[in-house]
């Protein structure tokens, strides 16, 4: 097991170098650079030339790419060209804003999901079924960005119920401990914080997870259904086991290892599509800042917070296996 | 020749199908429909005779062509067949029919022009003032006093060509790439695996990038354009295409009628023209009608973060939809009318992809 999570990491290593490499050509080639958008548009062509050896852009790419990969050994991501401050600092930052939001949003659609997905296939053709299969492709066919806003609208504007933007109220002053706010009030005891910040994360986590509460739906129904008709399930049933523990043990843990890859793969998607919630909702998350570092050129700031996402989402594809084999013994990947 | 020999009532559904004649069971007795083709027997032997040979004539078309269609389409009669059954693929096919027919005649039937501000003088945005659904204008005026059904049926067709478009790119440069990835790893010995492990990897580095910024920073390469929406779009689909088609070529490549072809000397290219890739074609396909109801949903998120086609004066519904957001708490349903469409036409694609993938699923086939 060990060994083959030692192989697998090194196997990252390659792609990941070679993605760093490629995004370095691919972002330096966008057109306009850093200096147009930080000089403004009545600066002269001196001053361009002038800020460009400032920053070491006048160099050739392999080596601005050198510096990258040195500065990258020693885990420095450089100096946002924008903001000025150290890229691992912005990432710190609002990071962890984004990831509360998407395992808010997953933590809702496994919740919601998977039981829905494990009743609709039992009553197969109720109402229940008819509604979770319906459901399921409405959510997959609204945009994310409408439901957001129809969210939004309804509940917080219309209604009032939810605050409509941002992470926290204005009169909370919470104190700083991860960056995840929820777990900040419950660690420093501040609970109205905590709840505050549960508030806020209500609607946006809402319109994020329709998508993977539709698939996690259907997925567990699908599931569910062809396990029932294993030979297994109905020798269990008829050895007389429990309902409870054939339905536990034989139908739920094997109908849950399709589903467990998909909410992998879903986490990792959701940390990086979040742009669309966190823009209706003005979250202050990555997606957001990762959009004006592209207008803006900020090179350090893309190269940093693009290869960070990429990271994640390869190590959260190694899980996935990893839990794979865990699950189920029959696959233990070689 | 022209006898088609299974036009018996209890297969009608060959009538739809006419270059497979026959089911198996029916081929055995070839007669008996050409007893009423022929109905005056007066001729006799003549006509017997002639009639014997007119049946040869017949049997061997059928078998020449029935050898045609079981190499690669066996598969697909039969799927067709019981697509046609599903609930869920005729809602969908009569959804896309629907749009697409708009989409061709939209522009002729529209009432009046759909960049023209002809009420512009009765809609006030900034004071939220709003001309609703009339007589005149059966959906209504947008913020520059424009015909909204007008809009909705001429942005039917961009909202359209976005989807097909960008799906077709996806399509083929992801087929592509993951043809020949397949095809190496299938037939390609040592050499071919080592082809396989580069390409996969250089497909990992896609899927790793996050699908929306891929987007974005293409269209900030290319510029605001439709066309830009279009590439973006598709660029992000290249990765799905390219794993689903590798994926089923290899589980293809396994299989023994590969290997008693290779068995038999057949040459590689034929092995992977002729078997593998139109055996392994079928989720590629299913996944390209899913994947136009994704494209036509990206196109419009694109739309709503400003990378959408700058010209918002055209008509396409995720432009309509991004723009009507500003108006959300004045004229809701501004934004509502695109969004229904984006998502009625979304969920046609869906529900047609996935009768499809039910259809071609070998472990549901009677």
């Amino acid at each position: 097991m060990l060994r083959l999570i030692v192989r697998r990491l090194l196997q990252l290593i390659p792609t990941l170098v070679g993605l760093s490499v490629l995004l370095f050509i691919w972002l330096h080639r966008l057109p306009g650079g850093p200096t147009a958008a930080l000089l403004g548009e009545r600066a002269t062509e001196a001053d361009r030339r002038q800020a460009e050896a400032l920053l070491g852009l006048d160099q050739p790419l392999w080596v601005q790419y050198g510096r990258f990969l040195r500065r990258l050994v020693e885990l420095d991501l450089g100096t946002s060209i924008r903001t000025g401050r150290p890229v691992w600092e912005e990432f710190t930052m609002r990071f962890p804003a984004t990831v509360e939001l998407a395992l808010a949003a997953m933590f809702l659609a496994i919740l919601i999901g998977v039981p829905l997905g494990y009743f609709a296939a039992r009553r197969r053709g109720g109402w229940l079924d008819i509604g979770a299969v319906t459901g399921s492709l409405i959510g997959i066919c609204i945009p994310v960005f409408f439901l957001a806003f129809l969210l939004k609208e309804v509940f917080a504007v219309v209604l009032g119920w939810f605050p409509s933007v941002g992470r926290q109220s204005t009169g909370i002053n919470a104190t700083d401990v991860t960056g995840f706010h929820v777990l900040d009030g419950l660690l420093t005891g501040e609970w109205d914080a905590s709840a505050d910040a549960l508030w806020h994360l209500v609607l946006p986590a809402m319109a994020l997870s329709s998508i993977p509460l539709a698939i996690i739906t259907r997925m567990t129904r699908a599931s569910v259904l062809e396990v029932l008709q294993e030979d297994y399930v109905r020798t269990a049933e008829s050895k007389g086991l429990h309902q409870r523990v054939v339905r536990l043990r034989h139908v739920m843990r094997n109908a849950l290892l399709p589903v467990v890859t998909a909410i992998g793969l879903l986490t990792g998607g959701l940390l990086s599509g979040a742009v669309l919630t966190e823009t209706v909702f003005s979250w202050g998350g990555i997606g957001s800042f990762i959009r004006d570092a592209i207008d803006g050129r900020d090179y350090p700031v893309l190269m940093g917070f693009i290869l960070f996402i990429a990271l994640i989402y390869v190590l959260i594809n190694l899980l996935v296996d990893l839990a794979y084999s865990v699950i189920d013994p029959r696959v233990r990947v070689h | 020749m022209g006898s088609p020999v299974s036009n018996t009532p209890n297969h009608p559904d060959d009538r739809d199908a006419p270059e497979t004649p026959g089911t198996p069971e029916l081929s055995g007795t070839p007669a008996v429909p050409h007893q009423a083709e022929a109905p005056a027997p007066v001729e006799g032997e003549r006509t017997r005779r002639a009639s014997r040979k007119v049946d040869r004539i017949d049997r061997l078309a059928e078998l020449t062509a029935r050898r045609e269609t079981t190499t690669g389409a066996g598969l697909w009669v039969e799927a067709f067949r019981r697509l046609r059954t599903s609930k869920m693929a005729i809602i969908g096919a009569c959804i896309i029919a629907v749009f697409v027919v708009l989409a061709i005649i939209g522009p002729w039937i529209a009432p009046y022009s759909p960049t023209a501000q002809s009420w512009r003088g009765e809609v006030f945005p900034n004071r939220g003032l709003f001309v609703g659904p009339r007589g005149e204008n059966w959906l209504g005026l947008d913020h520059l006093g424009r015909d909204v059904f007008s809009r909705m049926l001429v942005g039917a067709r961009q909202t359209l060509m976005v989807g097909v478009v960008a799906t077709l790119i996806g399509f083929t440069v992801g087929a592509l790439i993951g043809g020949v990835s397949g095809a190496a790893l299938v037939l390609g010995g040592r050499a071919g695996q080592r082809i396989d492990a580069v390409i996969m990897r250089f497909i990992d580095m896609m899927l790793a990038l996050p699908s929306l910024l891929l987007a974005v920073s293409i269209a900030a390469v290319m510029g605001q354009s439709l066309t830009t929406v279009m590439i973006a779009v598709g660029v992000v689909q290249i990765p799905i295409f390219a794993r689903l088609l590798r994926g089923a070529m290899l589980a293809q490549g396994g299989s023994d009628y590969v290997l008693a072809a290779r068995a038999l000397g057949v040459r590689r290219r034929r092995i992977v023209m002729a078997h593998v890739v139109p055996n392994s074609l079928s989720p590629v396909i299913v996944q390209a009608t899913l994947a136009l109801a994704t494209a036509i949903i990206e196109a419009a998120a694109l739309s709503f973060l400003g990378l959408g086609n700058p010209d918002a004066a055209q008509p396409e519904w995720g432009v309509m939809l991004a723009q009507a957001q500003r108006f959300f708490d004045q004229a809701p349903m501004l934004a509502v009318y695109p969004a229904v469409g984006i998502i009625i036409t979304a969920l046609g694609f869906t529900l047609l992809g996935e009768a499809m993938r039910e259809a071609l699923d070998p472990k549901l086939r009677s």
